[in-house]
């Protein structure tokens, strides 16, 4: 009894710190990156939501194939989960707005949090013969077999959104985010202030996923290029509430700061909420600089009126891109490139205005 | 091993009885902690009235910021201990349950519109439905212990997974921003009084449970149900209904642990808001140094073991832990506290402790 006892306060002990911090393996629905490579993990009711997600879709496909003819492309579309964030669910949007009967396409849409449901619904969609697979992969290995029947079947997949490891033979294109250019534009831009020093709070999002590494990478860089002081470097998990206890921390303890570089919205959106605390004036033309990502609607509304300097952008719009690689090849015409970065901007007050919000707001 | 049974023995030294205490290791570790910051940074201590960005006089300093930080995690330990103490097991759906809380208390607030520009229902209807919602959940899951005799963990691990889900079906995937500013004073500051006011919230609780515990049965039908649950129906106690109040006592926590955290950021994030909090709970039941298998508790101990948690994350914050670190440091801390904070070697430090007086003495 007492042993078990013991073992379980351990067990607890060490579930609680494996889950605890940025290091673990928890499954971060937050991640607004694309491309995160260690978002594989499974959470069982995710399961049943996705299912339900394909029975539907596929419901309604089944409905609509009869009536439209041989004309429609066949193309099956694999996603995340939209509960992951703000990002998932602009990006679905795009997606479901694009691949309708009208425009041509009878399309099956698939949503899964792990490399094992979305790799079973597109099983699924290569059996029921599918001419085109678009991929948006929860995990960038593991899809060796899926990407081998596809081919064996005729059938041309294009990744878009995340990258998985294969060789280029396997898909037609790759439709991402340039995650080390976003953080370059980002960095760039604090540069183009000239602020008299440069004190940094640097916030980052899961460690490990590519949003993370680009754009990481580049502000350090770029600190050590230019001597930038960085004094505080915390992961916060894209989490607002932990990036709040980190920035209040670093005002309890008296360190100087003149810049907030977040990773993300929500965790830039938490920092200005403790310096809001602390009376500590922010955007603008005042002490601190606040730079986020990912263009939320309420980032680029902050820019706009001032209390934000910066918001760089992520964008979840790719259907118009596969949408003109399909047609394209359907006329014959391979994309010339097989890895397409997405146009992506930075957003400050001198560029946007309320139709880049209605346009870009995610 | 209650504090009244300990402070009635007359053998043994002062430090014995101390050391047999259940409060001794959770205080002890509490007192060590601010010891450690006291010796690094002297200043640490310093509170100052500073003023908001609103203008407000507020309190800030590292140890408001532990009490205002802490008090979410203070409200769930006390449903936790309870829930432990019953069914003797935990619930880790506490992280969720405020998802979906939260998350209902923004939808009544802002109907279908996710900016609104005037919320469309008093604050405490919203919250009180979410309130009532937060104990319906609490009530499915002791129902699942009680009735269908699943074990905690187990039970709990349903809507562990599709908690954060269903938040995000509440509001339709959207993430609602709250604009008007009386929404932020729950976890905010009331104009004109600087201490923050989930400090009250949580005052307000522990004041509750205290005056629950000391005028009605439910200490003695909780232990009784958890130290023996047959003799308990024996003598007439019904330990299904003592079972599903401890999980509805908690999800009454949960609703009002949901309001602070989304009042804190005005908003939700479904994937991380009170992300892992459940461990951090339970933890905070067995750092108290309640036996996780169930029978008697010691409420305050349990509380104090969140504030050290709590006091431990902001320590490391504080002193700017690398973030790839930050977990291997908690998990070092953690697993020293529990183990000592075990019965088995709480035992073995009470009878340590006669010996040397023994010896002392020849």
């Amino acid at each position: 009894m007492r042993k078990k006892f013991v073992g379980f306060l351990l067990c607890a002990a060490m579930t609680a710190t494996l889950l605890a911090g940025c290091g673990g393996g928890s499954d971060t629905k937050e991640t607004d990156a694309p491309a995160a490579a260690t978002e594989g993990d499974t959470k069982a009711a995710e399961d049943t939501k996705a299912d339900e997600g394909t029975t539907a879709a596929e419901g309604d496909t089944q409905a609509a194939a009869p009536a439209a003819s041989g004309e429609l492309i066949k193309i099956g579309i694999i996603n995340n989960d939209t509960s992951e964030s703000g990002y998932r669910v602009a990006n679905d949007r795009d997606l479901q707005r694009k691949f309708t009967e009208e425009n041509g396409y009878d399309a099956t849409f698939a949503y899964g949090k792990t490399n094992d449901e979305q790799v079973a619904a597109a099983n699924k969609m290569i059996q029921d013969g599918v001419d085109y697979l678009a991929i948006a992969a929860a995990n960038t290995s593991g899809w060796d077999k899926v990407l081998q029947d596809a081919k064996d079947q005729g059938i041309r997949v294009i990744l878009y959104d995340r990258v998985i490891d294969a060789d280029e033979e396997f898909y037609v294109a790759s439709i991402v985010s340039d995650m080390a250019k976003e953080g370059e534009t980002a960095a760039n831009w604090l540069k183009d202030q000239k602020l008299e020093s440069y004190n940094i709070i640097h916030l980052q999002g899961q460690m490990g996923s590519s949003a993370q590494v680009g754009r990481s990478e580049a502000l350090v860089n770029m600190a050590q290029a230019e001597g930038w002081n960085i004094v505080t470097q915390q992961c916060a998990d894209w989490n607002a509430e932990t990036a709040q206890q980190i920035v209040q921390s670093v005002i309890d303890a008296g360190t100087d700061f003149n810049v907030i570089y977040a990773e993300n919205d929500n965790m830039a959106d938490g920092a200005v909420k403790a310096l809001d605390k602390a009376g500590i004036k922010h955007g603008v033309g005042e002490k601190v600089v606040i730079m986020g990502f990912d263009c939320n609607t309420f980032a680029l509304e902050n820019v706009m009126n001032g209390t934000w300097n910066y918001d760089g952008q992520c964008n979840p719009y790719q259907a118009d891109m596969i949408d003109e690689i399909i047609k394209n090849l359907e006329n014959g015409v391979e994309p010339a490139e097989k890895v397409i970065y997405m146009e992506e901007v930075g957003f400050d007050q001198s560029n946007v205005t309320q139709e880049v919000i209605d346009k870009f707001g995610i | 091993m209650g504090t009244n049974k300990v402070s009635k023995s007359k053998e043994g030294s002062l430090l014995s009885r101390m050391t047999r205490n259940q409060m001794f290791i959770p205080l002890a570790a509490l007192a060590a902690l601010l010891l450690f910051n006291l010796i690094l940074d002297p200043s640490s201590f310093a509170i100052t009235m500073d003023e908001n960005s609103a203008g407000n006089p507020v309190l800030s300093g590292f140890l408001i910021n532990i009490l205002d930080n802490g008090s979410e995690l203070a409200i769930l330990a006390i449903g936790m201990t309870l829930v432990t103490a019953a069914s003797g097991g935990q619930d880790i759906s506490v992280g969720a349950a405020i998802a979906i809380s939260g998350s209902v208390l923004l939808r009544v607030l802002c109907g279908s519109n996710t900016r609104p520009e005037t919320l469309q229902a008093p604050i405490l209807v919203a919250f009180l439905v979410a309130f009532v919602v937060a104990m319906l959940f609490g009530a499915f899951n002791g129902v699942l212990v009680a009735v269908f005799r699943i074990q905690p963990m187990v039970a709990t691990l349903i809507l562990y997974t599709a908690g954060r889900s269903i938040a995000s079906w509440v509001n339709n995937n959207e993430l609602p921003i709250i604009g008007e500013p009386s929404f932020g004073y729950f976890g905010g500051f009331i104009p004109g009084i600087p201490v923050p006011t989930p400090i009250f919230i949580a005052i307000l609780c522990l004041v509750a449970i205290w005056l629950v515990l000391k005028f009605t049965n439910l200490r003695l039908y909780t232990q009784s149900v958890g130290i023996n649950e047959n003799s308990a129906k024996l003598n007439g106690l019904n330990p299904t209904f003592i079972k599903i109040l401890s999980f509805v006592i908690l999800g009454a926590c949960v609703g009002v642990a949901a309001l602070i955290k989304v009042s804190r950021l005005a908003t939700i994030n479904y994937g991380v808001i009170a992300k892992d909090i459940e461990m951090d709970a339970i933890l905070a039941v067995a750092l108290g140094g309640n036996a996780l298998s169930g029978g008697k508790f010691n409420m305050a101990a349990s509380v104090v073991g969140a504030y050290v948690i709590q006091c431990l994350t902001t320590t490391l914050y504080k002193f700017k832990v690398p973030s790839t670190a930050l977990p291997a440091y908690k998990a070092v801390v953690v697993i020293l506290l529990v183990v000592l904070s075990s019965p088995v070697v709480r035992a073995k430090l009470s009878a340590l402790a006669p010996q040397a007086k023994r010896k002392e003495a020849a």
